[in-house]
């Protein structure tokens, strides 16, 4: 089946099986692989992006899903040469180890704060509970989002 | 900006933003399974349902005929492929066992997960399409997933070896014969413990992935793997299949954590690179996260019975180990080797005269591999010495802290009578290099506010509490920087513990470090770049640094055990060294002095009393790339390599303090408040510093309260995925406070230790003597980990009798 997505600002028709997953889209079609896959059962998040949006896991959607609409990835934030706040924030702060949650996690919270712009620790913490990191503890996570916050 | 202009006169110490970050920032970093590889066939598994059965048949035509199948596999078909088993690089006593292991089983399945046949297709979807068109007819035998009684025999799993027992490995030390005995006779106190060490999972967020790419003409292979140890595996490839060494270049792209998982040789790696040779394309593999729980190497695994003897004031006067190993089906790298590496710490950071006696034997069971997961041996250890050491103080009914201050070895200790640092030796003839236990947990004790939360408690854990409040710590010593190639040789390791480092500047004066380390989260390229910055007295951002690429960086032994610093990172500075003192010669022609009439700092060589007679480094660089004006005997280029194999381990230390509240009628642990003071010599860089002990205390708090591979009686893996085995999220653990005291260590140039894995060894055990000292006032005493709400909630029921 045919599906025409916006990735990152650039309209984009794929031919693709109809159960292919976003995330799949993503990476195979329309070869972005900065989103990254870390499960199998949409517990980890790494491939979390934004559609229309919204942050979104890209692994709990099929393509079909997204038809007509848009999608950022972690390769969309950028702007001019300049990371996005966010990716800053998450740089200046040791937010990452390893980087492989990183994008989804960005993303996650980026998503957060456009709901919640003023969050408290706690807030920053469960709103990312859908996002696994295993070298960081979160502890420098969480104070990435909270200083993407001030900014 | 050039060496000459700009200098940086101190790098070490500086929290340096991480170069890193960028490209994994924004989507550019590749991991394995981000590389484009035109024509690449794709390879997946069929694996076991059964934990233990025999193979009947496996019929694969269906499979061949499904669309996009290159392909398809058995372990029979493929058996004349291999030159050699899998490695494992260390049999650790003369007579253990090991079962001879190859990527796909033969006539028997030992595990779930064990792979039985592949499948090379056009797409990775076709490929795992075809898998469930394999027919295999299996003959089930019992499973054995209870480590005693797998000892007893009654199930072998692996017919040619006759038993379930691969080794024993006995470490007993006595100042005389009966020693141990002895002072177990006379013990004023003593406390025998049994202590479960469940299995984990390593979890590491990318899975494995792997991509072999053989060159068209001439046998020449490069195999892409998400590995810690791109080095190790390019020997032990061209051991297996059977292809020259010089013929295979294994890269390790951006890889996504490891924690010791991929600290291996495993059977997909070996398929890919044997299948891409087969079929002249390359063959690609990517793992999923059920069958990462599954054909990933766990961690743990130990059943532990530790035995304490003290006098009356509470001093440790013998220690009794008695420890079982599961060592799952198979023994891989260095599975068997796992518990000897805490075989010297059962006695802390305490002061033991000699008087210690331990044997750990270990066992096949139908479960997974067990292999090093973050700390390898010695959190277990330290859980032990720690847990038990609580346990002697509610016997003796007084403080741990106290108990603990009692045994510390003291500062003066690692001193001689002159005031130099000599280092305490231990009672089995290691030496720590270095040690001020009192000033870590002095230092832990005030950010915790041990003797305010000790007053808090007495008036809140009243009878009938609902919440009980419960602190517990660990005095840890980590026994690190793996390691002196001699020691390695007397605990038959199959290799040396050395890392190698070349440093070469560029004509530009720009510097390229080429490291034998192999990072995978830990930030070496911004940590090794200030250390060469450092030596050459240049900025960091003139330091490029390369590493995980056998062809780029061919003499290496990676990284894992925390070595990577205090082995890989003075393995630099030794090179640095070397390029200075060549550069000294060149300098000293071009001025027309003796060397060792040449001072050499900030980047500049200077006539000493004459400093404006001054050349720098830069300068010497170009002169050397030239070559047109060098001293006779010297060659070109200004470049040296540097091995560096370590006089001793490195031995970091601390105290962890954790702050529990316990709600009784629900079991929940919530901890309060998280502390560790950590002393890891001289830090590089301490930012980098943080980051690894808030990972290592989170993951080893999540042993203590989260995680466990549940097998059931059938050898089925229960937690084979992220929404059953619960790795905690940022909502479920404590933000940490870290400090440090720092002792530098007196063994490298550096003054540096390790960091990586001493988070998850203190962590553990401060948490569960939290939990129970929370539910001591209930007459609890003894709790297995995980400390989930079930298991709480459960001793607590049990303690009250069973009524409720």
């Amino acid at each position: 089946m045919q599906v025409t997505i916006t990735v990152n600002g650039a309209k984009q028709t794929h031919d693709v099986e109809p159960r292919t997953l976003l995330v799949h889209y993503i990476r195979e079609h329309a070869k972005l692989t900065g989103t990254n896959i870390g499960c199998d059962t949409s517990s980890c998040g790494a491939c979390t992006v934004h559609l229309d949006g919204e942050a979104v896991k890209s692994c709990t959607i099929f393509a079909a899903q997204a038809d007509g609409g848009s999608v950022t990835t972690i390769e969309g934030l950028a702007k001019n040469g300049e990371m996005h706040p966010m990716q800053k924030a998450f740089m200046e702060n040791h937010g990452l180890q390893c980087g492989y949650c990183t994008p989804g996690m960005v993303m996650a919270a980026i998503g957060l704060l456009n709901e919640n712009p003023n969050p408290s620790e706690d807030d920053v913490r469960v709103g990312l509970e859908g996002n696994l990191c295993r070298c960081t503890g979160y502890h420098n996570i969480v104070k990435s989002v909270l200083a993407a916050a001030k900014k | 900006m050039s060496i000459t202009q700009d200098r940086v006169t101190t790098v070490i110490g500086k929290r340096l933003l991480r170069r890193e970050d960028p490209a994994l920032l924004t989507g550019e970093a590749k991991f394995t399974n981000d590389l484009a590889i035109p024509g690449a066939l794709h390879l997946a598994l069929l694996r076991s349902p059964y934990a233990h059965a025999r193979i009947k048949s496996v019929d694969v035509a269906d499979a061949k005929a499904m669309p996009g199948v290159v392909a398809v596999y058995t372990g029979k078909d493929l058996h004349s492929t291999w030159a050699a088993p899998m490695p494992c690089a260390w049999p650790v006593t003369p007579d253990m066992k090991n079962p001879a292991h190859y990527p796909l089983a033969l006539d028997k399945v030992c595990y779930v997960g064990d792979g039985v046949a592949a499948v090379v297709a056009t797409s990775d979807a076709a490929a795992r399409d075809a898998l469930d068109a394999i027919d295999v007819v299996y003959e089930p035998l019992p499973a054995v997933t209870d480590l005693e009684e797998a000892l007893n025999d009654k199930t072998v799993i692996h017919d040619a070896l006759g038993t379930n027992k691969s080794y024993t490995w006995n470490l007993k030390v006595e100042s005389s014969e009966g020693a141990v005995d002895a002072a177990f006779k006379n013990a004023a106190f003593s406390v025998k413990e049994r202590y479960v060490q469940q299995r984990l999972l390593p979890m590491a967020m990318e899975p494995r992935a792997v991509a072999a790419v053989p060159q068209p003409f001439g046998g020449d292979i490069t195999l892409y793997s998400a590995t810690q140890v791109p080095h190790i595996l390019k020997v032990m490839t061209a051991i297996t299949c059977g292809i020259p060494e010089h013929q295979v270049r294994v890269v390790a792209p951006a890889v996504g954590g490891g924690f010791g998982s991929k600290l291996n040789v495993y059977a997909e790696e070996l398929l890919c690179v044997a299948l891409a040779r087969k079929h002249g394309a390359p063959v690609r593999w990517v793992e999923e996260r059920t069958e990462n729980a599954q054909a990933t190497i766990h961690g743990r695994g130990q059943i532990q019975h530790v035995e304490l003897a003290a006098d009356k004031d509470g001093r440790l006067t013998a220690v009794r180990i008695r420890l079982i190993g599961d060592m799952g089906a198979y023994l891989q790298l260095v599975t068997p080797g796992v518990p000897l590496l805490g075989a010297f710490l059962y006695a802390g950071v305490y002061d033991l005269p000699q008087a210690y006696d331990f044997s750990c034997t270990s066992v096949f069971t139908t479960m997974t591999p067990t292999d090093a997961y973050r700390g390898a041996g010695r959190p277990e250890a330290t859980y032990a010495i720690e847990v038990a050491m609580d346990a002697l103080a509610r016997k003796m009914k007084i403080d741990p802290y106290e108990l603990r201050k009692r045994n510390y070895i003291k500062r003066e200790q690692y001193f001689d009578k002159d005031g130099k640092q000599v280092g305490y030796t231990a009672f089995h003839g290691l030496n720590y290099d270095s040690g001020d236990h009192l000033a870590a947990a002095e230092k832990a004790m005030k950010h915790a506010d041990y003797q305010g939360v000790r007053k808090k408690q007495a008036t809140q854990n009243v009878p009938g509490a609902r919440k009980r409040l419960g602190i517990g710590m660990t005095s840890y010593f980590e026994m690190c920087g793996l390691a002196p190639s001699r020691v390695l040789a007397s605990l038959n390791y199959g290799a040396g513990g050395w890392e190698s480092a070349t440093v070469r500047v560029l004509p530009t004066s720009k510097v390229q470090v080429v490291t034998g380390t192999s990072p995978h989260g830990q930030g070496h390229e911004t940590s090794w770049a200030m250390i060469a910055a450092e030596k050459l007295g240049i900025s960091p951002d003139d330091v490029d640094v390369l590493h995980s690429d056998t062809a780029i960086a061919p003499l290496g032994l990676d990284t894992y055990g925390s070595r990577s610093l205090a082995v890989g990172g003075v393995a630099i500075a030794g090179a640095c060294d070397k390029v200075i003192d060549k550069a000294r010669k060149i300098a000293a022609h071009q001025l027309e002095c003796a060397a060792e009439d040449l001072d050499f700092a900030n980047g500049v060589f200077s006539v000493k009393g004459s400093p404006d007679k001054a050349v720098p480094i830069a300068a010497i660089a170009f002169a050397a790339f030239t070559a047109h004006n060098l001293p006779d005997g010297v060659e070109p280029n200004l470049e040296a390599q540097y091995t560096h194999d370590p006089k001793n381990f490195s031995w970091p230390f601390g105290t962890h303090i954790c702050v529990v509240e316990v709600e009784t009628e629900t079991g929940k642990v919530d901890v309060l408040k998280y502390v560790a003071v950590d002393d890891c010599g001289k830090q590089i860089n301490p930012l980098i510093v943080e980051g690894q002990v808030h990972g290592g205390v989170v993951q080893g708090l999540a042993q203590a309260l989260f995680e466990e591979a549940v097998y059931d009686k059938d050898g089925n893996l229960k937690t084979s995925n992220l929404a059953e085995y619960l790795v905690p999220a940022a909502c479920d653990v404590p933000p940490i406070t870290t400090d440090f005291t720092v002792t530098p260590s007196p063994t490298n140039e550096l003054g540096v230790k390790g960091i990586g894995e001493a988070g998850t060894i203190g962590a553990a055990p401060t948490v569960m003597n939290a939990v129970i000292d929370a539910l001591s006032g209930l007459g609890i005493t003894a709790l297995d980990m995980p400390a989930s709400p079930q298991n709480v909630w459960k001793a607590i029921n049990n303690a009250r009798g069973g009524k409720k």
